[in-house]
C-alpha cells in the first residue's frame, strides 16, 4: 500500500509519516475546475452553483468537466478497492489537464489529496499522476482562503450559526479553521459554539446505513447540540454531514436545517464586490 | 434501566448488543461522562502542540524501531533476563500460556493468586482457566475487582468498570459481600482495600501483566496508581508476569517517553503514581519480594499481525485507551458491545489478528472513520487505515490469494460485489451517469419513501429537479466568465 | 522450546531482507521541555505532588526527626518503622533516644515471610529514604535495598519520606542518565508520585486504594 509514505522495501517496519508542514499555496490562478461531487449533484446542486458564482465573484473562470462523476469514496470506504480504482480512473484521466480543481466537500477533496496516492500506489504512472493531481486540490474554503485570499463583505442581517465540520476537513485535511476564518470576515454573522462541536455527524458514508442504530445515535446527539446551541441555522462545507444532518432533522420534524457554506456565503455576500 | 448488563446475558452478535446498550439510558450516561472527563484530562495535559507532536513521533520512532528488531530484541531480552534470574516462557497460544502458569502455581502448591490489573491475562481467561481448576485467581485492581465479581468482562482497558455508577457498586458489594455501603466512593474504595489487604496477604503466587519489558537491562516496567501491582509483584513469594511479544523495547531511556506518553494520555496524568521497575527476584540478602519471578511471553496471532508491514502496526499499542476514550461509537455502545477483551478502535484492529475476522465481522464497519483514534494515538497508529484495509480484506471473496488476516472473506457477498460493479459502470461511462441524472431528477417524485436502513433516522432523500451538471452547464454558457462548454 | 522457536522464526520470516530502523532517539524531546532554574526545582515538585495530595514540608538535615515526630503525634499513630542501620535511620534512633512519648520504633529485620501480617495489619507509618526525586513529573525515587525493603514503603498506610534538595532532578531523563542507570537497575526501582489512589468508581479519585493512604515528603535543604 502507500509505501510512498513508508519505507521502501515492501516487509519494512513502518513509520508514521512526516507530520504535514504547512501547506504552501499558489497564486489565484485564472481559471479552475470544479468537481462538483456526486451527494451535490444529486442533492445540493444550488450549493456546487453558489461555489461556481463564489469563485467567479474572485475573477475565476470555471470550468465544470461535464464527463465528471464520484471521487471513488463510496466504494473505497467498503473495503472495494478495485471499483473504487476504477471510477478513481476515470476523475484522474478527466482531471489530467493540469488546472487547479476545486472541490466543495472535504471528504472528496481527502480522496483525492490523500486516497488516490493510496489507491494508486503500485502503478507508478498513475500515482504520478495523482500526485500531480493531489498538489493541486483544494477544498473550497481552503482555496477561497488561502489562495484566493478573498475579503468578504458581508450584506446580511445579524444572524446567529453554528458550524459543523467534516472530520475529513478537520483530521485529514486540516481545513477545519478555514471555514471559521470565512465566517469571521463576515460582520454581522456571530458563530455560536454548540456542544461536542469537534464530534462526528455519524454520516461516515455506508455507515449510516450498516450501522443504523449507532450512527443515528450520533446524529440525534449531533442535530441535538445544533438546536439547542442557540444558533438560528447550521453550517457545513460538506454535503454528506448535510444530508445527515437535515435527513435527520426533517424525520425528527424539526424545523431547523442545515446549509452548505456555500450557499450561505453566496447570500451575504453574492454579486460585484 | 438497566441495573446492570452481565456479559452472559447480551445479544450473540455486535449489532444486537449495540442496540441494547443504546437502548441502555444508565449506561450511555455513564460512558459519556466518563470519556468526556478523560478527554478533557488528555487534553489538559497535553497542552503544548508541538512538545505532543514531537513526542508522539517519538513513540512512534521507538516502537517501530523495536518491531523492526523485535526477534534480535526477544532474544536479548531473554539473555538478560535470565541473567538476572528472571525466567522466561513462551507460548503461541493461550491455552499453553495457561497451561505454563498453571505448571507454575503447582509447582508452588498455590491455591490463592492475586492478579495486578493485565489485559493479557483477560486474553487468555485466566481467572477461569485457574478457577476450572480449583486455583483462585483474584482481581486486585479495584475495576477489575468490581467487575470480577459482578460475573463481567471490563468495559474498557484502563478503567474497567466505567459502565458502572457508584450506586451499582454499592448494590453490588451489598449482593455479593454481604457488606454494608453506602454509595460514597470513599467507602467503597476502603472496603474493596480492605478485603483485598487480606488476600494479598495470604495469596501464594502474583501475577501482573508488563507495560514495557527493556532489553537493553533486563527489566519488567509496571505503571499503576492503586499499589495493586507492587503488592502482586512483592508480596507473594512468587511472581507471574504475562505480556505480549511486542511489548520489548530496546532501551532503558526509550521508556522514558513512552511512560509520559502512556499515563498523560490514558489519564491526563503526567505519571502514574507508582512507576515499578522489576529486574529480578529476591536477592539472597534482601528481606521481600518474590523468591521467584517469571515473565510469559505470549503470541496469541500476534505473530500473524507482524508478518504483514501495515498490519504489523497494531502491535505500536502501549495500551493507553485514549482511542476508546475519543470514538464517538464507543461512547455511545461502551465496551461489552465489543464481545471481546479489547474494545473500541483498538480492538476492532488487534482482535481479528487473535480470534479471525469471521468471529468479529462486524467490527471494520462499526466506525464512521472520523478519525479521532489515530488523531490522539500516542504511538500514532493509523487506525482508520486499518479499519479501511480490514474492510477490503472482509469483502475478498474466499478464493482469493493468502489472506493477510485470518478469517478473512467473511462478508464477501456476491449480490454486494454485482452492485459495486454496476455502480462502476455508471461511475466511468459518463452517458450512463448523466442518464441516471436524467431520471432521477426527472422522476424525483417518485424517490422512494423507504430508502432501507437510512430511513429509519433520516427523511427519504429526494433529489433536486436539476443536477449540478445541469445548473452549471446552463450557468457556464451565459456566465460573464465564459467556461468550458463540454 | 518450540513455542520459543516458532516465535521467532516466523518474526525473522516476516521481516526477510529488511534491516532494523536506525536509532533516532531525540533526547532534547524529553528534557527540553522539562528543565528548570535550580532555584525552582523544588517549587515545581512540590506543585505536583500537593495536586495529588501528598503533604510537603521544607526541613533541614538537623530538624526533620523532630518535624516527624510532630507529625506523627499529631496523627495518634504509635509505631514508625525504620532502618537502624542508614545514616538517616541513626539520626532518627538519636531523635527519639530520650523521648519517651514517642511512636514506638520498629524495625524490618527479618524476612518478610517471618512477619508479614504483622507488617500489613500492625505498622501505622514508615520513614524511608530515596535516591533523589524528580521535578518534571513531581516524582520520588526509591531503590530499596535490604535495609529498607520493598514492602516497606507499601504497606505501612503512611510513609514518610526524605528527599535532599540537591538530589532533585530536573526530568527523568536526566536521572537516569547521570546516575547510569543502564548499567545496572537494583531488584526493583520504583518512581512514586503521591499516596495510593484510584478512579475506577466514576472516576471519582478516591486515595489509599491499596498502598499509603498517606504520602509526606520532607525535602532536606541543606544539603
Ligand atoms: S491504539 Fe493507540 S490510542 Fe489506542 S490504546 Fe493503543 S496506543 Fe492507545
Amino acid at each position: 500500500m502507500s509505501e510512498l509514505f513508508y519505507d521502501a522495501a515492501p516487509n519494512a517496519t513502518r513509520v508514521a509519516p512526516a507530520r504535514e508542514t504547512e501547506r504552501r499555496y499558489p497564486d489565484k490562478p485564472a481559471e479552475v475546475s470544479l468537481f462538483g461531487t456526486c451527494v451535490v449533484d444529486l442533492f445540493f446542486p444550488e450549493a456546487g452553483l453558489d461555489a461556481i458564482r463564489l469563485l467567479e465573484q474572485q475573477g475565476i473562470r470555471v470550468h465544470f468537466p461535464q464527463q465528471q462523476s464520484c471521487c471513488g469514496q463510496p466504494a473505497w470506504t467498503s473495503g472495494y478497492r478495485e471499483e473504487a480504482r476504477a471510477v478513481a480512473l476515470a476523475q484522474l484521466d478527466l482531471l489530467d489537464d493540469g488546472r487547479p480543481v476545486v472541490v466543495p466537500s472535504g471528504s472528496c477533496a481527502g480522496m483525492f489529496r490523500h486516497h488516490y496516492l493510496e489507491l494508486f500506489a503500485e502503478e507508478p504512472e498513475n500515482l504520478r499522476r495523482a500526485e500531480d493531481l493531489a498538489g493541486r486540490t483544494f477544498e473550497l474554503t481552503e482555496f477561497l482562503l488561502k489562495v484566493c485570499k478573498v475579503q468578504l463583505v458581508d450584506r446580511g442581517e445579524k444572524h446567529k450559526i453554528a458550524l459543523h465540520t467534516s472530520c475529513t476537513a478537520r483530521r485529514e485535511m486540516n481545513t477545519h479553521l478555514h471555514a471559521r476564518e470565512l465566517l469571521a470576515q463576515l460582520d454581522n454573522v456571530e458563530r455560536i459554539d454548540h456542544d461536542h462541536e469537534s464530534e462526528c455527524c455519524g454520516f461516515g458514508g455506508t455507515f449510516s446505513v450498516r450501522m443504523p442504530d449507532i450512527s443515528g445515535a450520533m446524529v440525534l446527539d449531533k442535530t441535538t447540540a445544533l438546536r439547542q446551541s442557540g444558533a438560528a441555522e447550521a453550517i457545513s462545507a460538506d454535503c454528506g454531514c448535510l444530508m445527515n444532518i437535515n435527513g435527520a432533522l426533517e424525520k425528527q420534524q424539526q424545523a431547523f436545517r442545515g446549509r452548505h457554506l456555500a450557499s450561505f456565503l453566496w447570500e451575504r455576500c453574492g454579486g460585484e464586490q | 434501566m438497566n441495573q446492570r448488563i452481565p456479559v452472559t446475558e447480551l445479544a450473540s452478535d455486535f449489532k444486537g448488543r449495540a442496540r441494547e446498550a443504546l437502548a441502555d439510558s444508565q449506561l450511555r450516561s455513564n460512558f459519556r461522562t466518563a470519556m468526556d472527563s478523560l478527554m478533557r484530562k488528555r487534553a489538559d495535559a497535553f497542552s503544548d502542540e508541538d512538545e505532543r507532536e514531537g513526542l508522539r513521533e517519538l513513540g512512534n520512532h521507538i516502537r517501530a524501531r523495536s518491531l523492526s528488531n523485535l526477534p534480535d530484541l526477544l532474544e536479548q531480552l531473554e539473555t538478560k533476563l535470565t541473567a538476572n534470574g528472571i525466567k522466561v516462557h513462551w507460548a503461541e497460544t493461550v491455552e499453553e500460556a495457561n497451561e505454563i502458569v498453571h505448571g507454575l502455581i503447582e509447582a508452588h502448591d498455590g491455591r490463592q493468586v492475586v492478579k495486578g490489573k493485565s489485559m493479557v491475562s483477560e486474553e487468555m481467561e485466566m481467572n477461569d482457566y485457574l478457577a476450572d481448576r480449583d486455583i483462585e485467581c483474584l482481581e486486585s485492581d479495584m475495576g477489575e475487582y468490581i467487575v470480577q465479581l459482578d460475573n463481567e468482562k471490563p468495559s474498557h482497558i484502563i478503567m474497567p468498570a466505567i459502565h458502572k455508577n457508584a450506586r451499582q457498586v454499592s448494590a453490588l458489594f451489598n449482593e455479593k459481600l454481604g457488606e454494608h455501603v453506602s454509595e460514597d466512593v470513599d467507602e467503597l474504595i476502603q472496603t474493596g482495600r480492605r478485603i483485598l489487604r487480606r488476600k494479598f496477604l495470604e495469596a501464594d503466587v502474583g501475577v501482573s501483566g508488563v507495560n514495557f519489558a527493556i532489553a537493553e537491562t533486563g527489566t519488567l516496567l509496571l505503571v499503576e496508581n492503586e499499589g495493586n501491582g507492587r503488592m502482586s509483584t512483592t508480596s507473594p513469594p512468587v511472581h507471574i508476569a504475562v505480556t505480549g511479544i511486542e511489548k520489548v523495547v530496546s532501551n532503558l531511556r526509550d521508556v522514558v517517553p513512552l511512560v509520559s506518553l502512556l499515563t498523560r494520555s490514558a489519564l491526563g496524568q503526567p505519571i502514574t503514581t507508582y512507576v515499578n521497575l522489576i529486574s529480578g527476584p529476591r536477592k539472597p540478602d534482601e528481606l521481600d519480594g518474590p523468591e521467584e519471578v517469571h515473565l510469559v511471553l505470549l503470541d496469541n496471532g500476534r505473530t500473524g499481525a507482524f508478518a504483514d508491514a501495515q498490519m504489523r502496526q497494531t502491535l505500536n499499542c502501549i495500551r493507553c485507551g485514549a482511542c476508546m476514550n475519543h470514538c464517538p461509537v464507543y461512547t455511545r455502545v461502551g465496551g461489552h458491545t465489543y464481545g471481546e477483551v479489547y474494545p473500541g478502535p483498538i480492538g476492532k484492529i488487534v482482535t481479528p489478528h487473535m480470534v479471525g475476522l469471521d468471529k468479529v465481522p462486524d467490527h471494520p464497519s462499526a466506525s464512521s472513520l472520523c478519525g479521532a483514534c489515530g488523531e490522539v494515538c500516542p504511538v500514532k497508529i493509523p487506525i482508520p487505515e486499518l479499519l479501511q484495509r480490514l474492510r477490503q480484506e472482509n469483502v475478498q471473496a474466499p478464493d482469493h490469494e493468502p489472506a493477510a488476516v485470518r478469517g478473512a472473506g467473511s462478508k464477501y457477498s456476491r449480490k454486494e460485489r454485482m452492485m459495486w460493479r454496476a455502480w462502476v459502470m455508471l461511475n466511468t461511462r459518463p452517458a450512463f451517469y448523466k442518464l441516471f441524472l436524467w431520471a432521477a431528477t426527472r422522476f424525483r417524485a417518485l424517490a422512494p419513501k423507504k430508502a432501507g436502513p437510512w430511513t429509519e433516522n433520516h427523511s427519504a432523500p429526494v433529489p433536486a429537479a436539476r443536477s449540478l451538471h445541469d445548473l452549471a452547464r446552463d450557468h457556464l454558457k451565459n456566465s460573464p466568465i465564459r467556461g468550458e462548454k463540454s | 522450546m518450540s513455542a520459543r522457536n516458532n516465535i521467532l522464526t516466523k518474526l525473522r520470516t516476516s521481516l526477510a531482507g529488511t534491516t532494523p530502523r536506525p536509532d533516532e532517539f531525540d533526547e532534547s524531546l524529553v528534557t527540553g521541555p522539562w528543565r528548570y532554574p535550580p532555584e525552582q526545582r523544588i517549587a515545581r515538585l512540590r506543585e505536583l505532588m500537593e495536586a495529588v495530595h501528598t503533604e510537603v514540608h521544607q526541613t533541614t538535615e538537623g530538624d526533620w526527626p523532630e518535624l516527624v515526630a510532630e507529625l506523627l503525634v499529631k496523627r495518634e499513630i504509635t509505631n514508625l518503622l525504620y532502618a537502624p542501620a542508614t545514616p538517616h535511620g541513626k539520626q532518627l534512633a538519636r531523635a527519639w533516644k530520650d523521648e519517651a512519648d514517642r511512636p514506638a520504633l520498629r524495625v524490618y529485620d527479618r524476612p518478610i515471610e517471618e512477619w508479614k501480617a504483622q507488617l500489613f495489619n500492625e505498622v501505622q507509618a514508615s520513614v524511608t529514604g530515596t535516591i533523589g526525586g524528580i521535578a518534571a513529573t513531581g516524582s520520588l525515587v526509591l531503590w530499596p535495598d535490604r535495609h529498607e525493603p520493598r514492602l516497606m514503603s507499601l504497606a505501612p498506610p503512611v510513609h514518610i519520606a526524605l528527599l535532599k534538595a540537591s538530589g532533585i532532578h530536573d526530568n527523568w531523563y536526566d536521572m537516569m542518565t547521570d546516575q547510569n542507570w543502564a548499567a545496572g537497575l537494583p531488584t526493583n526501582a520504583l518512581l512514586v508520585s503521591g499516596p495510593s489512589k484510584t478512579a475506577d468508581i466514576e472516576q471519582v479519585l478516591a486515595y489509599g486504594a491499596h498502598g499509603p493512604k498517606e504520602l509526606i515528603v520532607l525535602i532536606l535543604e541543606d544539603v
